[in-house]
């Protein structure tokens, strides 16, 4: 059976990198005693996989692994177990299963995520220039096409982000925006903030951003229209009944 | 939820590498609310956190002080060198993991010493908390700067720094020195008073009540306490019912990956070998062992508790212990299926070792360590090493046929009456394991063999046979270590054999410290000043900070590593009583001139004087 498990990660476990919550999570699900399926040879590791993993630095209510198990009980006994092993600054938020098929992975299906920034200090200010923020994100978002340099591993390439942006929206100091997430296309929020402070005329470095994710959405798209569905949405909750 | 507070904002701890070293919130670290108890005592390993959350020894003293309701004991570690320098420019002081708050402000603050290259990174963590350097210039604004393990049984090169030493075993005496602090602190007793009554603890060493005197070729002349009320002589303190000292049964579990990430079962302290180079094996005698209802129980308590994927026996000879079949069965049957590996260093190969291993790692990609130490039968004599060839070759055909194909072997260059033969000898050890492997029938062997050999210099170390010794200078480390190499290179099987050394001037350094004198503390502190950090760290070790130090404060570097000890001579560690007596060890190198073996404790006991403790091996075929 296979199980998606949301979390949130706040506080100062923001500094916490990837691989080393991976391993946090497959310890605290030893705690748990969950008995999850274990792939083969010497040395057997569980078989779980993050949907979109979040840099260090960042803080957010929507991660998502999915997690294959030998034997589950109810989602909220789960939920429960889990969060009986999680340290401050983490949160299991459900625990629901999904279908076993590649094509059902959170990682697979992962196409835009919603994010909070704000910004530090006196980096923009309110009265930007004369013009308010919230109109300057008007002008900025009428754009056409934005043009951003993007660090690649293989040098910088100019990229258009004007399609990849599906919201922006500013109030009481807080962007609030859906982009692009994913394997292909993959936008980052600072690069976002990064390209608006640009064409305001100052500049934010991504130390300046206090980021937050809020959700992460398959995009199950009906006649030509974006329809984003949170990952977690697509499980089911496992009933009472199987708990003994 | 009220947010956790950390003592760096976002726009440090997103500057330096690893911000999670410096974040604490891992499982299993103790919150208290500060109000609540009376002693607040920061514990510090003196290098970088994934060293330092591999020690068993601050897990075990973490959870025992925690226990007591007064106190709230706390980590910190050596910030590496990025934030060093952020710390320093900022002004921020130096601060614990669990709470947060600035060292300085703690009661105490113990320091663990695991090995001599860490001495300059003690000063890094006294100069950035904030307290004076030198111990006489602390006042109640400081914590009480208290030392303890394995370099404590030699802590004059850094008695200047610090203001106690804990000298033994930690789960001892720490309560009576709580209880002892708390009525300081009731009475209002002035820093001396304190210090005056801790010297009349057991175990308790308090530097700044002991004078000495040297003679005119620099050794020691008469080293004394400096009134009728303080000891002469301080006893190690030990466990002497090992089976029921406190464990921690949730040790920290880090979100970093620690350099060993693992849970940890210590099986028994001590070791019946005498190998004659090995602190250790002196310093903790004598073997007191755990039962194995206590490990059994130990072990699931852990495993549960932590979480971890892997869990290791730890010991300095793993073999020796009585019940090691039961132990690995039961870890097998409760390990293997829940997919949790056992990792089992330090086991002689034999049959019953290369079964259980042969279970629970990968043949065809794992090696198998072999610890000759010397090359030849001789001078594994000499070192009282009872591992003789034949007991290394039949291993190795037994590994060989079971499917391994890597073999390591570890050896000592620079030993006591070493000779040319001797670091040839090493080559030829090599040979002799790659023909068993050759004499195997093509078929069934498992493709190519290799053969690494790996040797490291020899420092001598106080309490052990080769206290007296002269060490190797750098240039005679490194001509064996090119004699053993050209041999090797004319070996038959040359192609199949890998030959590697270590750093010589790094050893050298070891040895200085090792053996060095309360004079010493001046170099030690210039060499900080010129920029000496993170020694241990091959990179990062400056040779020229330590020359220009040593030279700094006049001393000569070779008067403590390359000079050879008269037998009436004064040590600076003299005055510490481990048990074993200073007449065996001098009994020890004789025999170690006549290359002549000593049995090991379970054999026939040799009479070191461990047997004053009243526990442990020296007791058992009494029972």
């Amino acid at each position: 059976m296979r199980v998606r498990i949301k979390f949130s990660k706040n506080g100062s476990m923001k500094y916490i990198g990837h691989l080393d919550v991976m391993r946090y999570f497959q310890k605290a699900l030893r705690r748990a005693d969950f008995h999850t399926s274990l792939s083969g040879g010497f040395s057997p590791h569980m078989i779980m996989s993050f949907a979109a993993p979040l840099g260090v630095g960042l803080t957010s209510d929507a991660e998502y692994f999915d997690l294959d198990l030998e034997e589950a009980k109810s989602s909220s006994r789960m939920a429960e177990e889990l969060n009986r092993q999680m340290a401050p600054g983490f949160r299991v938020l459900s625990v629901r299963e999904i279908p076993s098929d590649k094509g059902s992975k959170g990682m697979t299906l992962v196409a835009a995520a919603e994010y909070e920034v704000r910004l530090r200090g006196s980096v923009l200010p309110e009265d930007c220039g004369g013009t308010r923020i919230s109109e300057l994100l008007g002008l900025f978002l009428a754009q056409k096409e934005i043009f951003v340099t993007k660090k690649t591993k293989k040098g910088e390439r100019e990229i258009d982000i004007r399609p990849l942006i599906y919201s922006l929206s500013y109030s009481d100091g807080t962007f609030s925006m859906t982009i692009s997430q994913g394997s292909s296309n993959n936008l980052k929020p600072e690069l976002v903030i990064g390209a608006f402070a640009a064409f305001a005329g100052v500049s934010a470095e991504k130390s300046d951003m206090m980021i937050h994710r809020k959700e992460l959405f398959a995009d199950r798209t009906e006649n030509g229209t974006h329809h984003f569905v949170p990952l977690d949405e697509l499980g089911t909750d496992i009933k009472e009944g199987i708990d003994s | 939820m009220k947010e956790r507070k950390t003592a760096l904002g976002a726009d440090v701890l997103l500057r330096v590498e690893k911000p999670e070293r410096y974040i604490g919130n891992e499982i299993n670290s103790v919150m208290k609310n500060p109000e609540d108890v009376n002693i607040r005592f920061a514990f510090a390993f003196p290098d970088l956190y994934e060293i330092g959350m591999s020690h068993l020894g601050i897990q075990i003293l973490y959870d025992m002080f925690n226990r007591r309701d007064d106190v709230w004991c706390e980590r910190v570690y050596s910030p590496w060198p990025d934030l060093d320098r952020i710390l320093r420019e900022e002004h921020i002081p130096l601060f614990t993991l669990e709470s947060q708050d600035p060292v300085r402000a703690f009661d105490f603050l113990g320091i663990t010493i695991q090995y001599e290259m860490c001495y300059t990174n003690i000063l890094q963590i006294l100069d950035l908390s904030g307290i004076p350097l030198h111990a006489e210039d602390r006042t109640w604004d400081d914590p009480i700067v208290i030392g303890g393990g394995p370099c404590t049984y030699n802590p004059e090169p850094i008695a200047d720094f610090f203001d106690l030493f804990y000298i033994g075993e930690g789960e001892t005496r720490y309560d009576d020195l709580f209880d002892l602090y708390r009525i300081c602190k009731k009475e209002g007793w002035t820093r001396k008073r304190f210090l005056r009554e801790a010297s009349h603890l057991p175990g308790i060493y308090v530097p700044s009540l002991y004078q000495v005197t040297y003679r005119e070729d620099g050794t020691i002349d008469e080293f004394r306490p400096v009134a009728d009320d303080i000891p002469a002589t301080i006893k190690k303190q030990i466990v002497t019912d090992f089976d029921r000292v406190t464990y921690p049964e949730a040790p920290v579990v880090p979100y970093l990956k620690a350099t060993q990430d693992r849970v940890v079962l210590e099986v028994q302290r001590g070791c019946i070998r005498g190998c004659r180079f090995c602190q250790a094996g002196m310093v903790y005698r004598p073997l007191r062992e755990k039962s194995l209802e206590t490990l059994k129980k130990d072990a699931e308590a852990l495993l549960k508790n932590t979480g971890y994927e892997e869990i290791s026996l730890s010991s300095l000879s793993t073999s020796d212990y009585t019940e090691l079949k039961e132990l690995v069965n039961f870890l097998i049957e409760r390990c293997t299926k829940r997919g949790i590996n056992i990792s089992l260093p330090s086991l002689r190969i034999d049959a019953f070792s290369l079964d259980v291993m042969s279970k629970v790692q990968d043949v065809k990609k794992s090696s198998l360590t072999f610890a000759p130490e010397a090359g030849t039968q001789r001078m594994r004599d000499v070192i009282n090493k009872g591992l003789t060839e034949d007991v290394i070759l039949k291993g190795a055909g037994e590994a060989f046929r079971g499917g391994w194909k890597k073999v390591k072997l570890y050896f000592m260059l620079g030993l006591p009456f070493e000779t040319e033969e001797d670091a040839k000898g090493i080559a030829h050890l090599c040979q002799k394991v790659a023909d068993v492997y050759f004499d195997i029938p093509k078929e069934e062997r498992n493709g190519k063999c290799s053969i690494t050999a790996s040797c490291s210099f020899f420092v001598p170390k106080p309490f052990t046979p080769f206290q007296w010794a002269p060490m190797d200078r750098a240039e005679d480390f490194l001509d064996k270590a090119h004699i053993a190499k050209d041999e090797v290179r004319t070996m038959e099987n040359q192609s199949c054999i890998r030959f590697t050394y270590h750093e010589a001037s790094v050893s050298v350094l070891e040895g200085v410290l090792a053996r060095g004198d309360r004079k010493l503390c001046a170099a030690v502190e210039s060499a900080y000043r010129n920029g000496a950090i993170f020694d241990a760290w091959t990179e990062r070790f400056s040779k020229d900070a330590w020359d220009r130090a040593f030279a700094e404060n006049g001393i000569d570097p070779a008067f403590y590593a390359h000079r050879e000890r008269s037998a009436d001579e004064t040590f600076p560690w003299d005055f510490i009583d481990i048990g074993v007596s200073k007449s065996f060890l001098q009994r020890e190198w004789m025999n170690a001139a006549a290359a002549s073996v000593t049995p090991n404790c379970r054999e026939k006991c040799s009479g070191c004087g461990a047997k004053v403790f009243g526990g442990g091996v020296c007791y058992e075929s009494q029972n």
